[in-house]
């Protein structure tokens, strides 16, 4: 019977590994530990600046228990989608802590860095060939796009992977990749069920968060011909895996709870059974993966829009808080008559207004009888070509959003600012601009792997 | 999430705000352009009011999240006693007047909808 068993350490390296589950985890044998260290949850500045969201030290603390378990077992390590947005730099990042660790530790490992980061160049010659479709709910783009976007990456499937281990690697560091490429490769080459790797990196790729509880608990897919079985590492016997935790999984954070496509094919658990094997385990057998004509790379691309300005002012005023609406509507006007006699045209700027406590976080007017809030945080954010634009304007409103009467001819009032100077710069800005997929002949095309031995 | 509600709806045909029948609601990015909303039942009573209730449909769902009805996936999952839509952000993720980044706090404007 072929098998391949993965430990999945976290949902998220850098989140930090609980050692307890992590030990429990090697005892039994996994084959390879696997993780995903990326995200786009987190919005477009990270992949527009090609920066991560965690701590360096945080990272290299999960990487260290990773690599040092690997070494003991003499397994291979994956990490896929490098440094939260999968740039180059995220690879580089991360290739770097593991040197150290390396010298650290005074052993090395064969590395694998599988780049994924795209030229603009060759994107808009593709674009230009009609090798790059949008996706459902993709913005319209043109040839410019790929030059705006500042960073621009493809997800890597399954195959630079799998060309890694089959080269020896092993510990491998992957820019962007789908969340389950990294573990669905070793299984694939032992020739397990396709279905059942996918649907069992589809399972795990976020740790714990497939089980009753603990979060923070290492999980382990075992995969076979048939299906797969799944269960977590730790001693805590409130972390279970049952038939529900594992069927729900597939909800979670996909629009379609059925199909997940990747870029060789498409997931299908429409007829996965689900079954308990035992108080924590559960077995999973029935998904099949169908292989698509046409390989396809999802692209991410993030870039520059504007910088931004802030300023937060705490209003506790009854009146306003009875009607916050007509008053906001007030002091706009007011701001942008004021922004326009000083010179300043709406073209080189737009701005804001979130009034926190009344429906900053819905967008939504609250239902008739509503209370009204006590206290409304109002954030104006400016947005401009320039910092220093953004911040002039921001001091424009100034005074207004210090003063502005609740009511015409009224002693002036001053509302409550946390901060001096009451503007907080916040640097250059980014917005996602691809939802796109490029058709590629070959699936090593858009990915380089640079081996260190 | 919002909190659980206890009320038996065994036989209730009255009407009740999804917040009272669900067990748990949670939404959720899936990727930068779609937010997808999960709506758990405790048992098939709760699940069969929200899976029978007219009021729950693609247009309701449209109408709430100000997208386009034809946009909108809405999945029942008897397994799972599970109602799960999903509809494309109408401004995309991060956008530069974001109001939640990671979509989590979208569910509540569901909540209070008639069953």
């Amino acid at each position: 019977m072929k098998t391949c068993k993965v430990l999945m350490p976290i949902g998220a390296m850098g989140v930090g590994i609980s050692l307890e589950a992590f030990e429990r985890g090697l005892d039994m044998s996994p084959d390879i530990i696997a993780v995903d260290a990326g995200s786009t949850d987190s919005g477009p500045f990270y992949l527009g600046t090609g920066t991560g969201k965690y701590a360096r030290e945080a990272l290299k603390n999960d990487l260290s228990i990773m690599i040092k378990g690997g070494h003991k077992l003499g397994v291979p390590v994956m990490v896929g989608s490098c440094g939260t947005c999968g740039s180059d730099a995220g690879v580089n990042l991360c290739a770097d802590i593991v040197e150290e660790i390396f010298k650290e530790e005074g052993f090395r490992m064969r590395v694998a860095k599988i780049y994924t980061q795209q030229d603009p160049q060759m994107l808009k010659e593709k674009w230009k060939q009609g090798k790059i479709h949008a996706l459902e709910g993709a913005p319209e783009i043109t040839d410019k796009t790929f030059d705006e976007c500042s960073t621009t990456v493809a997800l890597a499937g399954v195959e630079p992977f799998i060309k890694a281990l089959k080269d020896g690697a092993q510990v491998v560091l992957c820019g962007r990749a789908t969340d389950t490429a990294d573990i669905a490769a070793l299984p694939i080459i032992k020739g397990c069920h396709e279905g059942a790797a996918w649907h069992a990196a589809k399972t795990i790729e976020c740790g714990g968060v497939c089980l009753t509880s603990q979060l923070f608990s290492c999980v382990i897919a075992e995969i076979d011909e048939k299906g797969f079985k799944v269960y977590p590492t730790t001693a805590d016997l409130n972390a279970k895996a049952t038939t529900y935790t594992i069927a729900a999984h597939m909800l979670y954070e996909n629009s379609d709870p059925y199909r997940l496509i990747e870029p060789s094919g498409i997931l299908d658990t429409s007829r996965a059974v689900y079954t308990q094997s035992d108080d924590r385990s559960v077995y999973v057998q029935g998904s099949t993966f169908l292989h698509s004509k046409q390989y396809t790379m999802k692209l991410e691309g993030s870039g520059p829009v504007g910088f931004q300005t802030v300023s937060v002012v705490g209003i506790a005023d009854k009146r306003i808080c009875a009607d916050p609406e007509t008053w906001i509507n007030k002091l706009t006007q007011a701001a942008v008559d004021k922004l326009t006699n000083l010179g300043f045209s709406p073209t080189e700027y737009d701005f804001d207004l979130k009034p926190y406590g009344y429906n900053a976080v819905t967008r939504v007017r609250p239902k008739q009888g509503t209370p009204p809030p006590r206290e409304i945080g109002l954030i104006l954010t400016v947005t401009a070509k320039t910092q220093a634009l953004a911040t002039e304007i921001s001091k424009v409103w100034n005074p207004l959003l210090l003063h502005f009467p609740v009511r015409e001819g009224e002693q002036m009032p001053s509302f409550a600012f946390p901060f001096s100077p009451a503007h907080i710069e916040k640097g250059k800005i980014y917005e996602f601009k691809l939802q796109h997929v490029i058709d590629i002949d070959d699936p090593l095309e858009l990915c380089k792997i640079v081996y260190v031995d | 999430m919002i909190a659980h509600s206890k009320k038996n709806w065994k036989e209730d045909d009255t009407l009740a705000t999804l917040h009272e029948v669900a067990k748990y609601i949670r939404s959720k990015n899936a990727g930068p352009f779609w937010v997808t909303v999960d709506i758990f039942c405790e048992d098939d009573n709760s699940y069969n009011k929200i899976k029978n209730s007219t009021n729950i449909s693609p247009k309701l769902i449209a109408e709430t999240y100000n997208v386009q009805e034809k946009n909108v996936k809405l999945f029942f999952m008897d397994h799972l006693r599970v109602v799960k839509f999903s509809y494309p952000r109408s401004r995309t993720q991060g956008h530069r007047y974001e109001n939640d980044m990671h979509a989590g706090q979208q569910y509540v404007l569901i909540s209070d909808s008639e069953v």
